[in-house]
C-alpha cells in the first residue's frame, strides 16, 4: 500500500550542497578567533560560487518533477537560481566592508545569510504549498533574526519585532489560504491543483475565498500596498547591511513564489486575481512615488521606491501571459541588482559610527569623488527609468505586456506616476552635482568593494545599451 | 454527528479572534505572539478537518510541518523581544514609534 520509490537527489544537489557547506561554516566559526572571520567569509562566497557551478551544470532543457511532486527544476527555475547567486556574492561582498566598518563582523551573520539563501532556492525550486511554505519559512525567520543583529542598537530590535510580527500575519494569512485550496481541491500539489481548478468540480467560492488570503499573503511578503506599512520602518531601522540583503535577492524568491502560486498553479481563477492584483498595483505604484517624495532619510526613500517598483513588478505577472511574466522577471532581476548597488553606495559612505543614510550625506558628492557620483547616478538614473539604464527597457517591457491585453489606462496610470516619481531620484542627484559639499572626507573602502561597486554600476549601463540577451533568456524560461 | 461546516466555522472564529488581538491589543507585545500563535492553530484546525474528510493524509503531515515552524517561530519572536527589553525598558506596544518619517 505505501508507494515509496527514492527521489532523484540529483535535482537538489546545490541545495543539498548549499546546506552541508552551511553546517560546515557553522562549526567551523566556533574555532575562529576574530582575527581569522575572514576564512568565513571567503568560505561563505565559495559556497555561492560552487553551487552556482553546481546549478549551471544542470540539465534544464525540460522541466523535472522530483521529491514525488515537491521539488520541480526548469528554465525559471534555472535563471532566477542564477541571479540569486550573483546577487547573493554582491550582498556578502558589500556587507563584509559595513561590518568591518560597524565592528560586527560575527559568523552569524554569515550562516543567517546563507540559510536565507537557502530558504530562496527552496521557494523558486517548490512545486507544493509543503516547500514553498518551509522555503518562505527559512527565509523569514533567518531574516528577522539578521534585522536583530546589532543588538544593542534600540531602533534595529524595534525593527525586528515589526518585521517579525508582521511577517507572521502575512505567513498565517498565507497559511489560511492553502488549506482553503487543499481542501477545496483534495491535494498540495501544484500539478493537481491546477487540473482540479480546471476541471471546475472544486467550489469556487471555496477557491475564491482561499485565493484572497493567499494574495493578502503574498502582497505582505511582497510590500504592494496597502499591506506595505512594515517596508519603511523595516529598512531605516535595520543595519544597512541587512536592509541589503531584504531589498535585494527576496524580491526575486518573491517574483518565484507568486509565479508558482499563481500562474502555474491558478491560471484557472486568473480573472478572479488579475482584478485583485490591478488594484495592489495602481495602489503600489501611486502611494509609493508619492509618499517617497516627502523622505529625507535615504534608506526610507528606497523603501517607498521598492514599494512602487513591486507596482510594476505585479503590473508585468497581471497581463497573465508568457510576454507579461517574462517581463516581470527582467524587471525582478534587474531591479535586484540596481538595489544590491544603491544600497552598496551607501555602505561604501558609511563610516565607523557614522550611517551614510540621509539625503544631505550626498551633498557635494561630485566633488568628493567624480566617479562614485557617477555610478550613483547611473543607479537613480535605472531606479527613474531613464535610458540607456537598464530601468528603461524593465519598464518598456512591462508596460507593453500591459498595453498588449487592451489595458491601455493601466499603462497610462504607471507611466503619470512614474513622471513624479523621478523628481526624488533626480533630486539626489542635484544634490551631488550643483550643492556644496558638508564634508571633504575622503570615501574608503576596500579595494574589492570599490572594484565592485563600480562593475554594479558599469553592469546597469551595460544591460541598459545591451538588454536583449538577458531578455532573451527570461523568454526563454517561460517558453 | 459533527460536519466538515462545524470544524470550519470553528477554524474561521479563532482564526478572527487571532487577528483582532493583534489589531485592537496596544499595550503587550506578548499578547501579540499569543495572536499569532492562535493564528497558525487555526489554521491546523483547517487543514486536520479537511484531511480526515478528504481521506488524504498529506493535509495532516502539514500539520506537523506548521507546529515545528511555529515553535521554532516563537523561540526566534521571544529572542527579540529579550534584546528589545534590554535594549529600550519597555515592551508596551504604543511604545514601539522611533521609526517614522
Amino acid at each position: 500500500m505505501i508507494d515509496f520509490t527514492m527521489p532523484d537527489f540529483t535535482q537538489a544537489y546545490a541545495e543539498i550542497f548549499v546546506l552541508v557547506m552551511i553546517c560546515v561554516i557553522l562549526i567551523l566559526d566556533q574555532f575562529l578567533s576574530d582575527a581569522k572571520r575572514n576564512i568565513t567569509y571567503y568560505l561563505t562566497q565559495l559556497t555561492v560560487v560552487a553551487a552556482a557551478v553546481i546549478t549551471f551544470n544542470q540539465d534544464h532543457s525540460v522541466s523535472v518533477i522530483s521529491f514525488s511532486g515537491m521539488f520541480i527544476n526548469d528554465g525559471m527555475s534555472a535563471l532566477l537560481k542564477m541571479s540569486l547567486y550573483v546577487v547573493m556574492i554582491g550582498i556578502f561582498l558589500y556587507s563584509r566592508d559595513y561590518l568591518v566598518k560597524q565592528g560586527l563582523l560575527k559568523g552569524e551573520y554569515y550562516v543567517l545569510g546563507l540559510f536565507g539563501m537557502l530558504g530562496m532556492m527552496i521557494m523558486i525550486s517548490s512545486h507544493n504549498f509543503l516547500t514553498i511554505y518551509l522555503g518562505l519559512e527559512l527565509l523569514s525567520l533567518s531574516l528577522y533574526a539578521l534585522v536583530a543583529f546589532n543588538r544593542n542598537s534600540p531602533t534595529a530590535s524595534e525593527a525586528a519585532m515589526k518585521y517579525f510580527v508582521l511577517g507572521a500575519i502575512a505567513s498565517g494569512m498565507l497559511l489560511y489560504g492553502m488549506s482553503m485550496l487543499y481542501g477545496a481541491n483534495g491535494s498540495l500539489d501544484f500539478t493537481i491543483i491546477s487540473n482540479s481548478i480546471n476541471e471546475g468540480s472544486a467550489s469556487k467560492q471555496i477557491q475564491a475565498f482561499g485565493l484572497v488570503f493567499i494574495i493578502v499573503g503574498l502582497a505582505f511578503k511582497l510590500g504592494a500596498v496597502p499591506f506595505h506599512m512594515w517596508l519603511p520602518d523595516i529598512y531605516h531601522g535595520a543595519p544597512t547591511s541587512v536592509t541589503l540583503y531584504i531589498a535585494s535577492a527576496p524580491k526575486i524568491a518573491a517574483f518565484a513564489m507568486v509565479i508558482r502560486l499563481l500562474a502555474e498553479t491558478m491560471p484557472g481563477l486568473q480573472t478572479d486575481w488579475q482584478t485583485m492584483l490591478i488594484m495592489l498595483s495602481v495602489l503600489s505604484i501611486g502611494i509609493g512615488n508619492v509618499i517617497a517624495i516627502a523622505q529625507s532619510n535615504l534608506k526610507r526613500m528606497l523603501a517607498y521606491s521598492t514599494i512602487s517598483h513591486v507596482g510594476f513588478l505585479l503590473l508585468g505577472i497581471l497581463a497573465g501571459n508568457e510576454a507579461g511574466y517574462s517581463a516581470a522577471m527582467f524587471y525582478t532581476i534587474t531591479y535586484a541588482l540596481t538595489s544590491l548597488g544603491a544600497f552598496g553606495m551607501i555602505i561604501l559612505m558609511s563610516r565607523n559610527g557614522f550611517e551614510a543614510d540621509r539625503l544631505d550625506d550626498y551633498k557635494g558628492l561630485n566633488q568628493r569623488n567624480p566617479w562614485y557620483a557617477f555610478v550613483m547616478l547611473i543607479l537613480m538614473f535605472s531606479m527613474a527609468g531613464v535610458p540607456p539604464t537598464v530601468g528603461f527597457f524593465a519598464k518598456l517591457w512591462v508596460l507593453e505586456a500591459v498595453i498588449n491585453i487592451d489595458m491601455t489606462w493601466l499603462a497610462l496610470v504607471a507611466v503619470f506616476f512614474s513622471v513624479i516619481g523621478a523628481f526624488y531620484y533626480i533630486r539626489i542627484i542635484k544634490l551631488m552635482y550643483f550643492d556644496k559639499s558638508e564634508t571633504d572626507i575622503a570615501i574608503e573602502g576596500s579595494a574589492d568593494m570599490r572594484l565592485a561597486i563600480s562593475l554594479n554600476g558599469i553592469l546597469i549601463l551595460a544591460l541598459g545599451i545591451l538588454p536583449n540577451s538577458l531578455m532573451a533568456l527570461c523568454v526563454a524560461a517561460f517558453a | 454527528m459533527l460536519v466538515l461546516t462545524d470544524y470550519l466555522i470553528l477554524a474561521a472564529v479563532i482564526f478572527c479572534i487571532s487577528i483582532a488581538g493583534i489589531f485592537l491589543n496596544r499595550k503587550n507585545v506578548i499578547i501579540l505572539l499569543m495572536c499569532i500563535e492562535l493564528m497558525l492553530l487555526a489554521v491546523n484546525i483547517n487543514f486536520v478537518a479537511f484531511s480526515y474528510f478528504l481521506n488524504d493524509m498529506a493535509g495532516q503531515v502539514f500539520v506537523f510541518f506548521i507546529l515545528t515552524v511555529a515553535a521554532a517561530e516563537a523561540a526566534i519572536g521571544l529572542a527579540i523581544l529579550v534584546v528589545l527589553f534590554r535594549n529600550r525598558n519597555t515592551i508596551n506596544v504604543e511604545e514601539l514609534d522611533t521609526l517614522k518619517g
